[in-house]
């Protein structure tokens, strides 16, 4: 909503406030004020002159010489504009004046001639083009009516005035009108509000004898009521309403038009005038449209409508699509000499349908699907016939024709001083509450601290309790709440497990040098199912898709983090970030329905991507690229900080190289995957090798217990063996070390592998582990008797299991 | 015999004196206190003295051979420290070179604006709860008092996966759930941090994909200026001890009365310029009291509960705190943009 001051000044005392004071004050009561536009400036130099003649310049055609009075003296003006006519009234910017834009007029030569001044257009005196009359906008601007030739133009301008940008809150719709803001600024300033003048004479004839009405669909159309105004004079509509128009934003067009602009902006109420002798008969019939019933709006549009639309007709044909758009066939145009003027309630519901289906929103219809008051329906009707007789020298006939089933009445809300209290933390009084409801201009009843309010029809918004304390809070200033802290009981905050453990595995994850990526949960739908851990393949019967998606690149949600932490990977790789080591904690979204019916399984996974090289050192040629073991022991890492035993195999992944993929295990359930992206999957991203990880952390968060627990320090040494095997090439070495595990007893507490070779001192198909043992018992010291027996345990396990031998 | 001795002795010395090394050293110790050398030789020849003379002879040998034996030592140390000095030269690094980096990786900004956000608020007694980011309608609106036909839910503003189903527009379903499992008899104090989704073309500004924190209170007795002195102590511990709050009134459908929260600008203090829009003022979270109608569909009767609630977007958090000029910066990953956000 723009506001002009001056208008609003028509209104309300504004005193000595200044628009950005007023504003400010606006602002912290419950409107914000997002901007404050001013119209131009106070223009010096700049008069009202009349142009007494006007001539060819002798050596060029397009420009004319003119002789214009500005009061004190007459000016010779060259003046280039094509509508420049002796005996027009035309504003003149004197030698001295300085327009918008630091243009500075001077004496000037034009073509041999002496041009003492500019005669001026709109535009030229700041107006944005926008909102310039069309029949003004190709020229300079010539008064309309009878105006003193050689004052100051900034008033019969506006030029001074100061637009605020009110930014609307739904519930607000209140100050949709001049009227409106101005209850609110009154309450604000503590002034009064003065209405605006809606009577007029009326002639012997009634309107309700020249028209009928007749709603056929009362909840949507409460009330309809249709005046007559005859004779009317279609012309421009007085300067300073146009001035107002414009500076709220709309286009004047002729007398009629913007006196029903005009209303609606006054009071909120939308008006609509029809040329009664196009209008095709003397009956109103307000209806629902019939399907594929069409028409043609004033922008000359044809419309198909359909049962849920509202229209107002002839008792035929539809003449307006009701609270949004007039009908081209009776739109008032210059030849229109009775005016049927429409005042209606038209219901939000039917109105906001109309506006979607046919996408026109306007300053009608968007009050409308708001609320307009009750009680200022026909006052507005009222109003325009005031202006119409005034501007439009219309002879206005008696009475209404109406149909009026409206709900008038005002809503009671009880507040009682204690619980406005109780609820703000405040020690108002009850006098301090009169004055507040008394500031609103709200009637009230009151015994002792209770109140009861009757709240004005024009506050829809307010309906409970809750809604009066708000204005009671607002009015009395939030600026003048205390700050308290809550006197409630006493609350431990923490996190839950799950939340504490999620911050541990990324605390991990960062310490082993990946950075912490989000991505968009919504990809494509080839993403969204690419690179499912094989825990999330077997759950998922279908991806979950967006029923209307904006596009197809965030059309479906993921099913794995792996596909968009990818993108991240060339997307900086693309720009010379190619060494990368990024981790993601996210949600896919798990459905095992085909048609979606219910809520998906949201489950939490950590994932990385690493890119490039791990390690650099140029100088000391240390240069580790990126390999399924750095990927791995990344995943190592994590689980064994997190106490968990895991075990990994060689697993086949979709899109991952067959060769160089684990999948990995807790206590036998698969809890995620590590590898290499498949080359032709990488290459796709324009990578080259890049390796992922992927981890079911609701696993975890399951599983895991991050209370440590006490283990005593062994006060007795641990003792040490080497064992090298030679063995089948294709036998994994976790194979190896499950049966090592298993044979050596209870002694083992540690087991790795510490060598592996392959190569000319040994026979083709065969490789070399060595793994390290350590026993240890944590009572006393083992012997060495006690360590071979292990020792030869073991030797026999793996031969008979793996073949494997020892080493010579 | 004494006085070969003495000789002896005064002879090892200056020829110790004069080894220039190691080798020149040994040859003396060989020389004079090997088997073969002329003390062991004055010592053999002992037996041929008095019993008298003996003894005396005896230990002026030993004194001889000891003296001769630490000027030895003395000299030997100081070749090793010289040899040593000379290798430890020869290992001199170039100490300006750069060392072997050790990589750390670092949490998102996002995600170090919410944990931060989160131990304010758990520093006053609030616990953290989470939701689905594929929320129901009922929770996402209906519960929040967004009944169906409620102009502010357009279907053009959410992503629906069916007529029942849709991407969470903000966390505030958690709110109504919280509530739900806490049966209206319990006090709840709760923040939910999460994902959320609009139905936006990503631009520098939207994103159809942000984050929110939200927070609620409920209990019996709380007030409106519970929720300033709140929000207050969270707007000096998050954005520093100098900086004002100032509530204004504002409209959201589940809190009546609603308020949006400013803080003072941190450019200008309140005086007005190009970051504040020559207000003075940021905006910076929106909340209010808990709507009766959102307590009560939740089980809590609003005659004896009351609550406040709030919300805010890191994002938008991030970019006045560190001026990141463009929203999509959040979710690109540019690994340049991540690292600046390491340092802390
Ligand atoms: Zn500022």
């Amino acid at each position: 909503m723009l506001v002009s001051l001056n208008w609003l000044k028509q209104y309300v005392d504004l005193g000595s406030e200044t628009p950005e004071s007023l504003a400010d004050k606006i602002t912290k009561t419950g409107i914000e004020v997002e901007g404050i536009d001013y119209v131009s400036e106070r223009l010096d130099h700049v008069v009202v002159g009349y142009v007494e003649s006007c001539e060819k310049h002798p050596d060029a055609d397009k420009l004319n010489v003119t002789k214009v009075n500005v009061g004190d003296e007459v000016l010779q003006i060259v003046c280039g504009a094509p509508n420049v006519e002796t005996g027009q009234h035309v504003v003149v910017a004197k030698v001295g004046a300085v327009l918008p834009g630091n243009f500075k007029i001077k004496q000037a030569k034009l073509r041999g001639v002496e041009s003492n001044g500019m005669i001026c257009s709109l535009q030229e005196l700041g107006i944005q083009e926008q909102y310039v009359p069309k029949d003004l906008a190709d020229g300079i601007f010539v008064f309309s009516e009878s105006v003193q030739i050689g004052r100051d133009v900034t008033d019969y301008l506006n030029l001074d005035d100061a637009i605020l940008e009110l930014g609307l809150t739904p519930n607000r719709s209140d100050a949709l009108s001049m009227l409106g803001v101005a209850y609110e600024v009154a309450a604000i300033l503590n002034e009064e509000v003065i209405l605006p003048d809606e009577s007029y004479t009326t002639t012997d004839e009634q309107a309700t004898d020249l028209v009928s009405v007749k709603v056929e669909a009362t909840d949507d159309n409460p009330y309809y009521g249709a005046f007559v105004a005859k004779n009317v004079t279609i012309k421009p509509a007085p300067l300073w309403m146009r001035n107002y128009l414009m500076a709220a934003g709309i286009r004047p067009i002729n007398n009629v038009v913007d006196i029903t602009n005009y209303v609606l902006l006054e009071y909120g109420q939308p008006l609509h005038a029809f040329d009664f002798d196009r209008f095709g008969s003397n009956q109103i019939v307000i209806r629902r449209a019939v399907a594929n019933e069409t028409f043609v709006t004033l922008d000359e549009e044809t419309r198909t409508l359909n049962t849920e639309h509202l229209v107002i007709t002839n008792g035929q044909t539809p003449q307006a699509l009701a609270g949004v758009m007039g009908g081209f066939e009776s739109e008032v145009n210059n030849e229109t000499s009775t005016v049927l003027l429409e005042a209606a309630y038209f219901d939000g519901k039917v109105v906001r349908q109309a506006v979607k289906d046919h996408g026109l929103r306007s300053e009608s219809s968007t009050r409308f699907e708001k609320g307009v008051d009750p009680n200022r329906v026909k006052r507005a009707g009222h109003r325009a016939l005031h202006l119409l007789e005034k501007y439009a020298d219309a002879k206005i006939c008696v009475g209404v024709s109406e149909i009026d089933a409206l709900d008038y009445s005002e809503k009671d809300v009880v507040i009682t001083t204690e619980r406005i209290n109780d609820r703000l933390g405040t020690t108002i009084t009850d006098y301090e509450i009169a004055v507040i409801l008394d500031k609103l201009q709200f009637t009230y009843d009151q015994d002792q601290s209770t109140f009861t309010v009757h709240v004005p029809t024009r506050r829809q918004d307010i309906t409970i309790f809750e809604d009066m304390l708000e204005e009671v809070a607002r009015i009395y200033g939030y600026d003048y709440l205390d700050y308290t802290l809550p006197e409630g009981g006493q609350f431990a905050g923490k996190l839950s497990e799950r939340q504490a453990l999620k911050r541990f595995v990324k605390q991990v994850m960062e310490g082993a040098g990946l950075s912490e990526a989000i991505t968009y949960s919504l990809t494509t739908t080839e993403r969204a199912t690419m690179l499912m851990a094989p825990d999330i393949k077997k759950q998922v019967i279908s991806p979950v898709r967006l029923a209307m998606p904006m596009s197809e690149e965030h059309s479906t949600l993921r099913l794995s983090l792996l596909p968009e932490l990818l993108a991240v990977a060339s997307y900086n790789q693309a720009r010379k970030e190619k060494d990368l080591a990024l981790y993601e904690v996210g949600t896919v979204f798990v459905s095992d329905e085909k048609e979606i019916t219910k809520q998906p399984k949201e489950l939490n996974r950590l994932a990385g991507v690493l890119n490039g090289q791990w390690l650099t050192h140029p100088f000391q040629q240390e240069h580790k690229a990126v390999d399924f073991y750095v990927a791995k022991g990344i995943v190592e890492t994590l689980v064994s900080r997190l106490g968990m035993d895991v075990t990994f195999a060689k697993a086949e992944i979709d899109g991952m190289h067959p060769g160089r993929t684990a999948e990995f295990y807790h206590e036998g359930q698969s809890i995620g995957f590590i590898g290499q992206v498949h080359p032709t999957l990488a290459k796709s991203y324009d990578l080259k090798a890049a390796y992922v990880f992927d981890l079911d952390l609701e696993y975890l968060y399951e599983h895991v217990d991050l209370e440590p627990n006490f283990n005593q320090i062994p006060r007795f040494p641990s003792m040490s063996r080497d064992i090298a095997l030679v063995i089948d090439e294709m036998v994994p070495s976790g194979d190896v070390l499950a049966t090592i595990k298993q044979a050596a007893g209870e002694h083992l507490f540690s087991l790795h592998v510490f060598d592996v070779y392959q190569g000319e001192h040994l026979p083709a198909g065969k490789k070399s582990l060595a793994f390290n043992l350590r026993y240890l018992d944590p009572t006393r010291t083992l012997t060495d008797d006690e360590v071979e027996t292990s020792y030869e345990a073991v030797l026999a396990a793996v031969k008979s299991t793996h073949g494997a031998v020892l080493r010579a | 015999m004494q006085e070969k001795l003495q000789a002896l002795k005064e002879e090892a010395l200056v020829k110790i004196t004069e080894a220039d090394d190691l080798k020149a050293l040994e040859a003396v110790r060989v020389g004079y206190l090997g088997k073969k050398g002329p003390i062991t030789e004055v010592l053999r020849g002992m037996g041929k003295l008095s019993a008298e003379e003996r003894p005396v002879v005896g230990e002026l040998a030993n004194t001889v051979r000891a003296a001769i034996t630490e000027a030895l030592e003395v000299k030997k140390q100081v070749f090793e420290t010289e040899a040593l000095n000379e290798q430890l030269k020869k290992e001199a690094i170039d100490v300006t070179l750069p060392g072997r980096p050790v990589t750390l990786g670092g949490p998102h900004l996002l995600t170090s604006i919410v944990t931060e956000i989160e131990d304010l608020f758990i520093g006053m007694g609030f616990e953290v709860k989470e939701g689905p980011e594929v929320e129901t309608d009922y929770y996402n609106f209906e519960a929040l008092n967004l009944p169906k036909n409620h102009p502010a839910r357009d279907m053009q503003d959410s992503f629906y996966v069916t007529e029942e189903l849709l991407m969470r527009t903000h966390t505030s379903p958690v709110q109504a759930r919280t509530m739900g499992e806490y049966k209206g008899n319990k006090p709840v104090k709760m923040i939910c941090p999460g994902k959320v989704y609009r139905r936006d073309t990503d631009d520098a500004t939207h994103s159809h994909q942000f984050t929110q924190v939200e927070g609620l209170y409920v209990d019996k007795n709380v007030r409106m200026s519970d929720l300033k002195g709140v929000l207050n102590q969270f707007a000096k511990q998050f954005f520093g001890e100098e900086r004002e709050i100032r509530l204004r009134p504002s409209f959201f459908p589940f809190t009546e009365p609603s308020v949006e929260m400013d803080i003072s600008c941190k450019v200008c203090h309140g005086k007005g310029c190009s970051v504040c829009k020559q207000t003075g003022w940021i905006e910076i979270l929106g909340g209010g009291m808990v709507h009766p109608d959102v307590l009560k569909m939740a089980g809590y009767d609003p005659e004896i509960y009351s609550g406040f609630a709030f919300g805010m977007g890191p994002e938008r958090i991030a970019m006045l705190k560190y001026g990141v000029d463009d929203i999509r910066h959040f979710y690109t990953n540019d690994q340049r943009f991540l690292a600046q956000y390491h340092k802390a």
